[in-house]
Protein backbone atom coordinates (compact mmCIF):
# COMPACT_ATOMS: atom_id res chain seq x y z
CA UNK A 1 0.00 0.00 0.00
CA UNK A 2 1.07 3.53 -0.90
CA UNK A 3 1.41 6.49 1.58
CA UNK A 4 -1.53 9.35 0.25
CA UNK A 5 0.84 12.11 0.11
CA UNK A 6 -0.58 15.25 -0.12
CA UNK A 7 2.19 17.32 -2.06
CA UNK A 8 4.26 15.17 -4.97
CA UNK A 9 6.51 16.61 -7.02
CA UNK A 10 7.95 14.93 -9.42
CA UNK A 11 11.03 15.07 -11.22
CA UNK A 12 10.64 18.85 -11.61
CA UNK A 13 13.69 20.48 -14.15
CA UNK A 14 14.14 24.24 -14.18
CA UNK A 15 16.22 25.89 -16.02
CA UNK A 16 17.02 29.97 -16.58
CA UNK A 17 18.83 30.40 -19.70
CA UNK A 18 21.79 27.89 -19.58
CA UNK A 19 21.48 27.50 -15.81
CA UNK A 20 19.94 24.52 -14.72
CA UNK A 21 18.52 25.53 -11.14
CA UNK A 22 16.49 22.57 -10.55
CA UNK A 23 17.46 18.94 -11.73
CA UNK A 24 15.45 16.03 -11.40
CA UNK A 25 13.89 16.94 -7.90
CA UNK A 26 11.71 14.35 -6.65
CA UNK A 27 9.45 15.28 -3.48
CA UNK A 28 6.71 13.33 -1.73
CA UNK A 29 5.24 15.17 1.60
CA UNK A 30 2.65 13.80 3.70
CA UNK A 31 -0.28 15.17 5.56
CA UNK A 32 0.72 16.85 8.54
CA UNK A 33 4.02 17.09 8.10
CA UNK A 34 6.93 19.78 9.09
CA UNK A 35 9.22 20.17 6.43
CA UNK A 36 12.59 22.24 6.45
CA UNK A 37 13.55 23.56 3.09
CA UNK A 38 17.40 24.02 4.01
CA UNK A 39 19.93 25.43 1.17
CA UNK A 40 22.59 28.16 0.78
CA UNK A 41 21.68 31.26 -1.46
CA UNK A 42 20.64 30.77 -4.61
CA UNK A 43 19.61 26.95 -4.51
CA UNK A 44 16.45 27.14 -5.50
CA UNK A 45 14.44 27.38 -2.76
CA UNK A 46 12.24 30.07 -3.55
CA UNK A 47 12.13 29.07 -7.03
CA UNK A 48 11.11 25.69 -5.40
CA UNK A 49 8.06 27.23 -3.61
CA UNK A 50 7.56 29.32 -6.75
CA UNK A 51 6.92 25.82 -8.66
CA UNK A 52 4.81 24.72 -6.19
CA UNK A 53 2.41 27.81 -6.11
CA UNK A 54 1.68 27.58 -9.76
CA UNK A 55 3.24 30.99 -10.34
CA UNK A 56 6.53 29.37 -12.17
CA UNK A 57 5.76 26.43 -14.62
CA UNK A 58 8.82 23.97 -14.70
CA UNK A 59 10.56 22.70 -17.63
CA UNK A 60 10.07 19.24 -16.73
CA UNK A 61 7.97 17.41 -14.31
CA UNK A 62 4.96 17.44 -12.34
CA UNK A 63 3.02 18.75 -9.16
CA UNK A 64 0.57 16.77 -7.64
CA UNK A 65 -1.73 18.07 -4.84
CA UNK A 66 -3.70 15.84 -3.29
CA UNK A 67 -3.07 13.19 -6.12
CA UNK A 68 -4.04 15.24 -8.27
CA UNK A 69 -1.38 16.94 -10.95
CA UNK A 70 -2.36 20.72 -10.72
CA UNK A 71 -0.87 23.42 -13.06
CA UNK A 72 -2.78 26.68 -12.37
CA UNK A 73 -2.88 28.51 -8.78
CA UNK A 74 -4.33 26.21 -5.76
CA UNK A 75 -6.15 27.50 -2.73
CA UNK A 76 -5.42 24.52 -1.00
CA UNK A 77 -1.84 26.12 -0.59
CA UNK A 78 -1.32 28.93 1.35
CA UNK A 79 1.58 31.21 0.97
CA UNK A 80 3.47 33.36 3.54
CA UNK A 81 6.07 35.86 2.07
CA UNK A 82 8.82 36.58 3.95
CA UNK A 83 7.84 40.45 4.87
CA UNK A 84 5.89 43.14 3.43
CA UNK A 85 7.01 46.39 3.37
CA UNK A 86 4.17 48.74 4.25
CA UNK A 87 5.21 52.48 5.40
CA UNK A 88 3.72 53.24 9.28
CA UNK A 89 1.21 55.50 7.95
CA UNK A 90 -0.28 52.88 5.49
CA UNK A 91 -4.17 52.62 6.82
CA UNK A 92 -4.45 49.47 7.40
CA UNK A 93 -5.10 47.41 10.57
CA UNK A 94 -4.11 43.68 11.18
CA UNK A 95 -7.32 42.61 10.29
CA UNK A 96 -7.87 43.88 7.64
CA UNK A 97 -4.22 42.21 6.26
CA UNK A 98 -5.54 39.14 7.07
CA UNK A 99 -9.25 40.21 5.87
CA UNK A 100 -7.49 39.96 2.14
CA UNK A 101 -6.44 36.24 2.76
CA UNK A 102 -10.16 35.73 3.15
CA UNK A 103 -11.73 37.27 -0.06
CA UNK A 104 -9.01 39.98 -1.65
CA UNK A 105 -9.33 38.01 -4.50
CA UNK A 106 -12.85 38.94 -5.13
CA UNK A 107 -13.97 42.10 -7.19
CA UNK A 108 -15.86 44.46 -5.14
CA UNK A 109 -15.71 46.15 -1.62
CA UNK A 110 -15.95 44.09 1.22
CA UNK A 111 -18.93 44.40 3.43
CA UNK A 112 -18.85 43.84 6.75
CA UNK A 113 -20.43 40.59 8.14
CA UNK A 114 -20.38 38.44 11.57
CA UNK A 115 -19.75 35.80 9.88
CA UNK A 116 -16.45 37.58 8.27
CA UNK A 117 -15.46 39.42 11.24
CA UNK A 118 -15.63 35.56 13.29
CA UNK A 119 -14.15 33.76 10.95
CA UNK A 120 -11.08 36.44 11.21
CA UNK A 121 -11.38 36.79 14.75
CA UNK A 122 -10.80 32.94 14.52
CA UNK A 123 -7.18 32.89 12.45
CA UNK A 124 -6.06 35.74 14.54
CA UNK A 125 -6.50 34.27 17.81
CA UNK A 126 -5.07 30.69 16.41
CA UNK A 127 -1.69 32.75 15.88
CA UNK A 128 -2.19 34.48 18.87
CA UNK A 129 -2.47 38.56 16.93
CA UNK A 130 -5.79 39.18 18.93
CA UNK A 131 -3.35 41.64 20.62
CA UNK A 132 -2.65 43.76 18.18
CA UNK A 133 -5.25 43.15 15.36
CA UNK A 134 -6.24 46.91 15.54
CA UNK A 135 -2.83 48.24 15.27
CA UNK A 136 -1.76 49.90 12.24
CA UNK A 137 0.06 47.13 10.25
CA UNK A 138 3.15 49.13 9.35
CA UNK A 139 3.94 49.71 13.10
CA UNK A 140 4.14 46.58 13.94
CA UNK A 141 7.60 44.38 14.82
CA UNK A 142 8.42 41.92 12.47
CA UNK A 143 7.56 38.79 14.26
CA UNK A 144 3.95 40.42 14.41
CA UNK A 145 3.58 41.13 11.15
CA UNK A 146 5.02 37.65 10.41
CA UNK A 147 2.20 35.68 13.11
CA UNK A 148 -0.58 38.16 10.46
CA UNK A 149 0.80 36.68 7.56
CA UNK A 150 -0.03 32.99 8.58
CA UNK A 151 -3.15 34.12 9.70
CA UNK A 152 -3.67 35.14 6.68
CA UNK A 153 -2.74 32.26 5.02
CA UNK A 154 -5.04 30.24 7.19
CA UNK A 155 -7.68 31.65 6.12
CA UNK A 156 -8.60 29.62 3.07
CA UNK A 157 -7.68 26.32 5.11
CA UNK A 158 -4.97 25.48 3.01
CA UNK A 159 -3.61 21.35 3.21
CA UNK A 160 -0.42 22.82 2.25
CA UNK A 161 1.56 25.99 4.21
CA UNK A 162 4.61 27.35 2.27
CA UNK A 163 6.68 30.10 4.55
CA UNK A 164 9.78 31.72 2.22
CA UNK A 165 12.32 32.77 4.93
CA UNK A 166 9.94 33.88 7.66
CA UNK A 167 13.05 33.81 10.24
CA UNK A 168 15.25 36.00 8.66
CA UNK A 169 14.58 39.65 9.95
CA UNK A 170 13.55 37.92 13.62
CA UNK A 171 14.93 37.58 16.77
CA UNK A 172 15.85 34.77 18.27
CA UNK A 173 13.03 34.45 20.80
CA UNK A 174 10.50 35.65 17.96
CA UNK A 175 12.10 32.59 15.48
CA UNK A 176 11.27 30.62 17.78
CA UNK A 177 7.93 31.39 18.78
CA UNK A 178 7.29 31.63 14.90
CA UNK A 179 8.62 27.77 14.23
CA UNK A 180 6.67 26.54 17.44
CA UNK A 181 3.43 28.13 16.51
CA UNK A 182 4.03 26.68 12.81
CA UNK A 183 4.60 23.20 14.24
CA UNK A 184 1.74 23.79 16.41
CA UNK A 185 -1.08 25.26 13.54
CA UNK A 186 0.46 22.31 11.06
CA UNK A 187 -0.15 19.22 13.88
CA UNK A 188 -3.51 20.20 15.05
CA UNK A 189 -5.33 21.15 11.37
CA UNK A 190 -3.26 18.15 9.66
CA UNK A 191 -1.11 20.79 7.67
CA UNK A 192 2.05 20.00 5.69
CA UNK A 193 4.16 22.74 6.58
CA UNK A 194 7.17 23.50 3.94
CA UNK A 195 9.47 26.36 5.90
CA UNK A 196 12.23 27.50 3.98
CA UNK A 197 15.36 28.41 6.26
CA UNK A 198 19.18 29.59 5.63
CA UNK A 199 20.21 28.02 9.07
CA UNK A 200 18.30 24.50 10.32
CA UNK A 201 19.21 25.36 14.10
CA UNK A 202 16.11 27.00 15.19
CA UNK A 203 13.92 24.19 13.26
CA UNK A 204 16.08 21.25 15.45
CA UNK A 205 13.20 19.43 17.70
CA UNK A 206 10.35 21.19 15.68
CA UNK A 207 10.77 19.71 11.72
CA UNK A 208 9.89 16.32 11.44
CA UNK A 209 11.68 16.20 7.66
CA UNK A 210 14.77 18.18 6.10
CA UNK A 211 14.68 19.07 2.59
CA UNK A 212 17.90 20.11 1.52
CA UNK A 213 18.72 21.89 -1.89
CA UNK A 214 21.96 22.44 -3.29
CA UNK A 215 23.68 22.65 -6.70
CA UNK A 216 20.11 21.94 -8.34
CA UNK A 217 19.77 18.50 -6.50
CA UNK A 218 17.68 17.27 -3.15
CA UNK A 219 17.77 15.16 -0.23
CA UNK A 220 15.65 15.02 1.57
CA UNK A 221 14.74 12.15 4.44
CA UNK A 222 14.87 12.61 9.03
CA UNK A 223 17.24 15.16 9.70
CA UNK A 224 19.45 12.58 10.67
CA UNK A 225 19.96 10.84 8.09
CA UNK A 226 20.25 13.49 5.75
CA UNK A 227 22.61 15.95 7.81
CA UNK A 228 25.82 13.75 7.23
CA UNK A 229 28.82 14.76 5.77
CA UNK A 230 28.89 12.13 3.13
CA UNK A 231 25.01 12.96 1.69
CA UNK A 232 25.58 16.63 1.55
CA UNK A 233 29.06 16.14 -0.01
CA UNK A 234 27.53 14.01 -2.50
CA UNK A 235 24.68 16.89 -3.35
CA UNK A 236 26.84 19.91 -3.39
CA UNK A 237 29.70 17.98 -5.63
CA UNK A 238 32.66 18.59 -3.40
CA UNK A 239 33.31 17.88 0.47
CA UNK A 240 32.03 19.29 2.77
CA UNK A 241 31.48 18.36 6.34
CA UNK A 242 28.53 18.51 9.41
CA UNK A 243 29.65 19.63 12.73
CA UNK A 244 27.55 19.20 15.25
CA UNK A 245 28.50 21.92 18.47
CA UNK A 246 25.96 21.54 21.76
CA UNK A 247 23.52 19.83 19.66
CA UNK A 248 23.94 22.41 17.03
CA UNK A 249 24.41 22.07 13.19
CA UNK A 250 27.41 23.41 11.10
CA UNK A 251 27.62 22.64 7.62
CA UNK A 252 31.27 23.56 6.59
CA UNK A 253 33.20 23.67 3.08
CA UNK A 254 36.16 21.24 2.54
CA UNK A 255 38.32 19.65 4.85
CA UNK A 256 41.50 21.71 4.20
CA UNK A 257 43.16 22.32 7.23
CA UNK A 258 44.87 25.89 5.70
CA UNK A 259 41.09 27.00 4.80
CA UNK A 260 39.19 29.09 7.10
CA UNK A 261 35.44 27.56 8.05
CA UNK A 262 33.43 28.30 5.53
CA UNK A 263 29.82 28.76 6.69
CA UNK A 264 27.60 27.25 3.97
CA UNK A 265 24.33 28.00 5.22
CA UNK A 266 25.59 32.12 6.29
CA UNK A 267 23.43 30.80 9.36
CA UNK A 268 25.59 31.79 12.28
CA UNK A 269 26.64 34.34 13.58
CA UNK A 270 30.16 35.29 14.25
CA UNK A 271 29.91 34.70 18.31
CA UNK A 272 29.04 30.93 17.02
CA UNK A 273 31.70 31.16 14.63
CA UNK A 274 34.26 31.39 17.44
CA UNK A 275 32.60 29.15 19.58
CA UNK A 276 33.41 26.00 16.90
CA UNK A 277 36.82 26.85 16.75
CA UNK A 278 37.63 27.43 20.30
CA UNK A 279 36.17 23.89 20.84
CA UNK B 1 -19.40 86.04 10.72
CA UNK B 2 -22.88 86.23 8.57
CA UNK B 3 -21.85 88.60 6.67
CA UNK B 4 -18.33 87.83 5.84
CA UNK B 5 -19.84 84.40 4.49
CA UNK B 6 -22.01 86.40 2.35
CA UNK B 7 -18.44 88.29 0.88
CA UNK B 8 -16.78 85.54 0.50
CA UNK B 9 -19.20 82.66 -1.32
CA UNK B 10 -22.39 84.83 -2.03
CA UNK B 11 -25.37 82.10 -2.03
CA UNK B 12 -26.31 82.92 -5.51
CA UNK B 13 -22.96 82.07 -6.47
CA UNK B 14 -24.50 78.76 -7.65
CA UNK B 15 -27.23 80.21 -9.39
CA UNK B 16 -23.94 82.10 -11.75
CA UNK B 17 -24.67 78.99 -14.56
CA UNK B 18 -20.56 78.94 -15.21
CA UNK B 19 -20.57 78.79 -11.21
CA UNK B 20 -22.82 75.86 -11.09
CA UNK B 21 -20.65 73.95 -13.80
CA UNK B 22 -17.59 74.50 -12.10
CA UNK B 23 -18.90 73.34 -9.05
CA UNK B 24 -20.10 70.32 -10.42
CA UNK B 25 -17.46 69.01 -12.21
CA UNK B 26 -14.85 70.34 -9.47
CA UNK B 27 -17.08 67.98 -6.92
CA UNK B 28 -16.75 65.12 -9.53
CA UNK B 29 -12.94 65.69 -9.74
CA UNK B 30 -12.49 65.51 -6.39
CA UNK B 31 -14.54 62.19 -5.87
CA UNK B 32 -12.63 60.98 -8.55
CA UNK B 33 -8.99 62.00 -7.11
CA UNK B 34 -9.79 61.47 -3.50
CA UNK B 35 -10.03 58.10 -4.75
CA UNK B 36 -7.63 57.21 -7.49
CA UNK B 37 -5.01 58.97 -4.91
CA UNK B 38 -5.26 56.57 -2.35
CA UNK B 39 -4.06 53.73 -4.28
CA UNK B 40 -1.58 56.03 -5.99
CA UNK B 41 -0.17 56.22 -2.55
CA UNK B 42 -0.55 52.49 -1.57
CA UNK B 43 1.23 51.87 -4.61
CA UNK B 44 3.60 54.36 -4.38
CA UNK B 45 3.06 55.85 -7.97
CA UNK B 46 2.87 59.67 -7.33
CA UNK B 47 5.52 59.89 -9.95
CA UNK B 48 3.00 58.42 -12.31
CA UNK B 49 0.41 60.49 -11.13
CA UNK B 50 2.37 63.93 -11.89
CA UNK B 51 3.60 63.27 -15.47
CA UNK B 52 -0.39 61.94 -16.96
CA UNK B 53 -0.97 65.31 -16.40
CA UNK B 54 1.65 66.84 -18.78
CA UNK B 55 0.76 64.41 -21.50
CA UNK B 56 -2.67 65.27 -21.24
CA UNK B 57 -1.72 68.79 -21.93
CA UNK B 58 0.15 68.05 -24.66
CA UNK B 59 -2.74 65.99 -25.98
CA UNK B 60 -4.83 69.10 -25.70
CA UNK B 61 -2.47 71.62 -27.02
CA UNK B 62 -2.39 69.17 -30.11
CA UNK B 63 -6.54 68.78 -30.55
CA UNK B 64 -6.98 72.80 -30.67
CA UNK B 65 -4.45 72.80 -33.11
CA UNK B 66 -6.35 70.16 -34.85
CA UNK B 67 -9.47 72.14 -34.32
CA UNK B 68 -11.23 69.29 -32.05
CA UNK B 69 -12.75 68.71 -28.63
CA UNK B 70 -9.88 69.34 -26.36
CA UNK B 71 -11.15 66.78 -23.54
CA UNK B 72 -10.36 63.98 -26.59
CA UNK B 73 -6.68 64.83 -26.46
CA UNK B 74 -6.61 65.08 -23.19
CA UNK B 75 -8.34 61.15 -23.02
CA UNK B 76 -5.83 60.15 -26.06
CA UNK B 77 -2.74 61.44 -24.72
CA UNK B 78 -3.19 60.58 -20.64
CA UNK B 79 -3.98 56.91 -21.90
CA UNK B 80 -1.18 56.92 -24.15
CA UNK B 81 1.21 58.07 -21.78
CA UNK B 82 -0.76 55.39 -18.77
CA UNK B 83 -0.64 52.37 -21.36
CA UNK B 84 3.49 53.17 -22.52
CA UNK B 85 4.01 53.85 -18.72
CA UNK B 86 2.41 50.22 -17.77
CA UNK B 87 3.61 48.16 -21.02
CA UNK B 88 7.05 48.80 -20.62
CA UNK B 89 7.63 49.09 -17.07
CA UNK B 90 8.83 46.48 -15.31
CA UNK B 91 7.29 44.28 -12.62
CA UNK B 92 6.13 47.14 -10.99
CA UNK B 93 8.92 49.29 -11.72
CA UNK B 94 8.69 51.96 -13.64
CA UNK B 95 10.42 55.32 -12.94
CA UNK B 96 12.47 55.15 -15.99
CA UNK B 97 9.91 55.21 -18.56
CA UNK B 98 7.97 57.54 -16.40
CA UNK B 99 10.50 60.39 -16.90
CA UNK B 100 10.58 59.02 -20.57
CA UNK B 101 7.06 59.77 -20.81
CA UNK B 102 7.39 62.89 -19.49
CA UNK B 103 10.02 64.17 -21.85
CA UNK B 104 8.31 63.57 -24.45
CA UNK B 105 5.40 64.89 -23.42
CA UNK B 106 6.58 67.94 -22.61
CA UNK B 107 8.54 68.17 -25.73
CA UNK B 108 5.37 67.88 -28.09
CA UNK B 109 3.27 70.00 -26.06
CA UNK B 110 6.33 72.84 -26.53
CA UNK B 111 5.77 72.00 -30.35
CA UNK B 112 2.16 71.92 -30.24
CA UNK B 113 1.81 75.52 -28.70
CA UNK B 114 3.95 77.00 -30.71
CA UNK B 115 2.41 75.75 -33.76
CA UNK B 116 -0.68 77.94 -32.60
CA UNK B 117 -0.12 81.18 -31.98
CA UNK B 118 -3.09 82.30 -31.01
CA UNK B 119 -3.82 80.01 -28.11
CA UNK B 120 -2.05 81.58 -25.62
CA UNK B 121 -5.21 81.96 -23.22
CA UNK B 122 -6.16 78.72 -23.58
CA UNK B 123 -2.98 77.56 -22.59
CA UNK B 124 -2.63 79.60 -19.60
CA UNK B 125 -6.05 77.83 -18.73
CA UNK B 126 -5.08 74.15 -19.66
CA UNK B 127 -1.77 75.01 -17.02
CA UNK B 128 -3.41 76.82 -14.19
CA UNK B 129 -7.05 75.22 -14.46
CA UNK B 130 -10.04 77.65 -14.73
CA UNK B 131 -13.29 78.48 -13.67
CA UNK B 132 -15.10 80.16 -16.60
CA UNK B 133 -16.43 78.86 -19.67
CA UNK B 134 -16.83 75.20 -18.46
CA UNK B 135 -19.94 74.44 -20.62
CA UNK B 136 -22.71 71.89 -19.97
CA UNK B 137 -21.45 69.53 -22.28
CA UNK B 138 -18.00 69.08 -20.93
CA UNK B 139 -19.56 69.08 -17.77
CA UNK B 140 -21.02 65.71 -18.77
CA UNK B 141 -18.33 64.20 -20.21
CA UNK B 142 -16.92 65.06 -16.81
CA UNK B 143 -19.38 63.10 -14.97
CA UNK B 144 -19.68 60.29 -17.51
CA UNK B 145 -15.77 59.84 -17.49
CA UNK B 146 -15.69 60.09 -13.52
CA UNK B 147 -18.59 57.45 -13.02
CA UNK B 148 -16.88 54.86 -15.34
CA UNK B 149 -13.55 55.84 -13.37
CA UNK B 150 -15.13 55.34 -10.26
CA UNK B 151 -17.08 51.84 -11.44
CA UNK B 152 -13.98 50.82 -12.17
CA UNK B 153 -12.19 51.78 -8.62
CA UNK B 154 -15.42 49.90 -7.23
CA UNK B 155 -14.94 46.86 -8.85
CA UNK B 156 -11.43 46.17 -8.80
CA UNK B 157 -11.00 47.36 -4.86
CA UNK B 158 -10.02 44.27 -3.48
CA UNK B 159 -7.90 42.73 -5.74
CA UNK B 160 -6.19 45.82 -6.15
CA UNK B 161 -5.40 46.60 -1.90
CA UNK B 162 -4.47 43.23 -2.13
CA UNK B 163 -1.55 43.22 -4.73
CA UNK B 164 -0.64 46.96 -4.18
CA UNK B 165 -0.17 45.77 -0.43
CA UNK B 166 1.64 42.00 -0.98
CA UNK B 167 2.19 41.20 -4.91
CA UNK B 168 3.38 37.48 -4.63
CA UNK B 169 0.66 36.62 -1.93
CA UNK B 170 -1.99 38.52 -4.53
CA UNK B 171 -0.66 36.42 -7.51
CA UNK B 172 -0.25 32.88 -5.59
CA UNK B 173 -4.19 33.47 -4.72
CA UNK B 174 -4.89 34.18 -8.87
CA UNK B 175 -4.86 37.51 -9.24
CA UNK B 176 -3.04 38.93 -12.17
CA UNK B 177 -1.16 42.24 -11.12
CA UNK B 178 -0.25 42.74 -14.31
CA UNK B 179 -3.33 43.08 -15.81
CA UNK B 180 -4.67 44.89 -12.57
CA UNK B 181 -1.94 47.68 -13.24
CA UNK B 182 -2.78 48.10 -16.66
CA UNK B 183 -6.30 48.35 -15.55
CA UNK B 184 -5.56 51.05 -12.73
CA UNK B 185 -3.19 53.49 -14.79
CA UNK B 186 -6.19 53.40 -16.92
CA UNK B 187 -8.19 54.68 -14.60
CA UNK B 188 -5.03 57.03 -13.72
CA UNK B 189 -5.52 58.39 -17.20
CA UNK B 190 -8.71 59.15 -17.33
CA UNK B 191 -9.09 60.88 -14.43
CA UNK B 192 -6.45 62.76 -15.45
CA UNK B 193 -8.01 63.48 -18.17
CA UNK B 194 -11.27 65.00 -16.08
CA UNK B 195 -9.06 66.82 -13.79
CA UNK B 196 -7.51 68.45 -15.84
CA UNK B 197 -9.33 70.98 -17.42
CA UNK B 198 -10.52 72.40 -13.93
CA UNK B 199 -7.37 72.47 -12.01
CA UNK B 200 -4.94 72.46 -14.35
CA UNK B 201 -1.78 70.03 -15.98
CA UNK B 202 0.37 71.77 -13.43
CA UNK B 203 -1.54 71.27 -10.40
CA UNK B 204 -3.86 68.68 -11.11
CA UNK B 205 -2.11 66.40 -9.54
CA UNK B 206 -2.09 68.24 -6.15
CA UNK B 207 -5.58 67.09 -5.32
CA UNK B 208 -4.31 62.97 -6.16
CA UNK B 209 -2.10 63.43 -3.83
CA UNK B 210 -2.33 65.83 -0.88
CA UNK B 211 -5.67 64.42 0.49
CA UNK B 212 -5.29 61.19 0.27
CA UNK B 213 -1.84 61.74 2.33
CA UNK B 214 -4.08 63.46 4.63
CA UNK B 215 -6.31 61.25 5.19
CA UNK B 216 -3.85 58.78 5.88
CA UNK B 217 -2.90 60.50 9.20
CA UNK B 218 -7.02 60.36 10.34
CA UNK B 219 -7.65 56.70 10.59
CA UNK B 220 -6.30 53.48 10.42
CA UNK B 221 -8.92 52.05 8.44
CA UNK B 222 -8.80 51.45 4.05
CA UNK B 223 -12.18 52.24 3.92
CA UNK B 224 -12.62 55.05 6.06
CA UNK B 225 -9.18 56.84 4.74
CA UNK B 226 -11.05 56.37 1.43
CA UNK B 227 -13.98 58.40 2.46
CA UNK B 228 -11.34 60.85 4.28
CA UNK B 229 -9.64 61.35 1.45
CA UNK B 230 -12.87 61.82 -0.63
CA UNK B 231 -13.93 64.50 1.70
CA UNK B 232 -10.85 66.47 1.97
CA UNK B 233 -10.44 66.46 -1.87
CA UNK B 234 -14.17 68.19 -2.21
CA UNK B 235 -13.77 70.41 0.62
CA UNK B 236 -10.43 71.73 -1.57
CA UNK B 237 -11.98 72.13 -4.80
CA UNK B 238 -14.72 74.19 -3.01
CA UNK B 239 -12.78 75.98 -1.66
CA UNK B 240 -10.56 76.74 -4.39
CA UNK B 241 -13.20 77.56 -6.59
CA UNK B 242 -14.91 80.01 -4.28
CA UNK B 243 -11.59 81.61 -3.74
CA UNK B 244 -10.49 81.69 -7.03
CA UNK B 245 -14.16 83.66 -8.12
CA UNK B 246 -13.31 86.05 -5.49
CA UNK B 247 -9.90 86.40 -6.57
CA UNK B 248 -9.55 85.41 -10.00
CA UNK B 249 -6.50 83.98 -9.08
CA UNK B 250 -5.33 80.62 -10.93
CA UNK B 251 -7.70 77.87 -9.37
CA UNK B 252 -4.76 75.26 -9.49
CA UNK B 253 -2.29 78.01 -7.28
CA UNK B 254 -5.65 77.91 -4.34
CA UNK B 255 -6.16 73.76 -4.62
CA UNK B 256 -2.03 73.30 -4.40
CA UNK B 257 -1.73 75.70 -1.45
CA UNK B 258 -5.17 74.21 0.11
CA UNK B 259 -3.86 70.77 0.12
CA UNK B 260 -0.61 71.51 1.47
CA UNK B 261 -1.79 73.71 4.51
CA UNK B 262 -4.33 70.76 5.35
CA UNK B 263 -1.42 67.98 4.82
CA UNK B 264 0.48 70.26 7.34
CA UNK B 265 -1.54 71.35 9.88
CA UNK B 266 -3.35 67.39 10.21
CA UNK B 267 0.44 65.73 10.08
CA UNK B 268 1.79 68.27 13.00
CA UNK B 269 -1.73 67.41 14.67
CA UNK B 270 -1.05 63.45 14.20
CA UNK B 271 2.34 63.86 15.52
CA UNK B 272 1.56 66.18 18.94
CA UNK B 273 -0.90 63.62 19.35
CA UNK B 274 1.21 60.42 19.17
CA UNK B 275 3.76 62.10 21.98
CA UNK B 276 0.88 62.44 24.16
CA UNK B 277 -0.40 59.21 23.20
CA UNK B 278 3.26 57.57 23.69
CA UNK B 279 4.02 59.21 27.01
CA UNK B 280 0.45 57.18 28.25
CA UNK B 281 -0.01 53.77 26.43
CA UNK B 282 2.14 51.27 24.40
CA UNK B 283 2.77 52.51 20.09
CA UNK B 284 -0.05 50.84 19.05
CA UNK B 285 -2.46 53.08 19.62
CA UNK B 286 -2.97 55.87 16.68
CA UNK B 287 -2.35 58.85 17.21
CA UNK B 288 -5.63 60.55 16.03
CA UNK B 289 -7.83 57.71 17.85
CA UNK B 290 -9.72 60.05 20.19
CA UNK B 291 -9.89 62.95 17.81
CA UNK B 292 -11.90 61.13 14.82
CA UNK B 293 -13.67 58.85 17.44
CA UNK B 294 -13.65 55.72 15.97
CA UNK B 295 -14.81 52.65 17.82
N1 LIG C 1 13.40 34.75 -13.05
C1 LIG C 1 14.67 34.36 -13.02
N2 LIG C 1 15.46 34.52 -14.11
C2 LIG C 1 16.74 34.12 -14.09
N3 LIG C 1 17.34 33.54 -13.06
C3 LIG C 1 16.62 33.33 -11.94
C4 LIG C 1 15.25 33.74 -11.87
N4 LIG C 1 14.78 33.42 -10.64
C5 LIG C 1 15.81 32.85 -9.99
N5 LIG C 1 16.91 32.80 -10.76
C6 LIG C 1 18.19 32.20 -10.38
O1 LIG C 1 17.94 30.94 -9.86
C7 LIG C 1 18.79 30.68 -8.76
C8 LIG C 1 17.96 30.22 -7.59
O2 LIG C 1 17.22 31.33 -7.11
P1 LIG C 1 16.31 31.24 -5.83
O3 LIG C 1 15.77 32.58 -5.64
O4 LIG C 1 15.37 30.11 -6.00
O5 LIG C 1 17.37 30.89 -4.71
P2 LIG C 1 17.12 30.74 -3.16
O6 LIG C 1 17.53 29.37 -2.77
O7 LIG C 1 15.76 31.16 -2.80
O8 LIG C 1 18.21 31.77 -2.61
P3 LIG C 1 18.13 32.75 -1.35
O9 LIG C 1 18.56 31.96 -0.19
O10 LIG C 1 19.16 33.79 -1.68
O11 LIG C 1 16.75 33.29 -1.26
C9 LIG C 1 19.58 31.94 -8.50
O12 LIG C 1 20.87 31.76 -9.01
C10 LIG C 1 18.85 32.99 -9.29
O13 LIG C 1 19.77 33.90 -9.81
MG1 LIG D 1 14.87 32.80 -1.69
Amino acid sequence: MQVEHVLELNDIVVQFGQRTVLDHIDVAIEAGEFVGLIGPNGAGKTTLLRVILGLLSPNHGEVRVDGKSVRKRNRAIGYVPQKIHLDPDTPLRGRDLVGLGLDGHRFGVPLPSRKRRARIDEVLEAVDALRFADAPVGRLSGGEQQRLLIAQALLTDPKILLLDEPLSNLDIRSAHEVVRLVGRLGKERGIAVILVAHDMNPLLGHMDKVLYLAEGHAAMGEVDAVIQSEVLSRLYGYEVEVLRVRGRVLVVGGRDEEADVVDLLGGFHCGDHEDVMNS
Amino acid sequence: MGQFLQMVFPLDLITLPFMFHALLSGTVVAILSGLVGFFVILRGSSFVAHVLPKAGFAGAAGAVLLDINPLVGLVVFALGGALSIGMLGKRGRHDVVTALTLVVALGTGALFLTLNEHYATGAYALLFGQLVGVSLSQVLDTVVLGLVCVLILGVLYRPLLFASIMRDSAEARGISSRKLEMAFLIVVGLATAVTVPVVGALLSFSLMIGPAATARYLTRRPGTSLVCSVAIAILTIWAALVLGYDTSWPIGFFVSSISALLYGVVRVGASLQQRRVAGKTDAHVHPLDGVVGQK
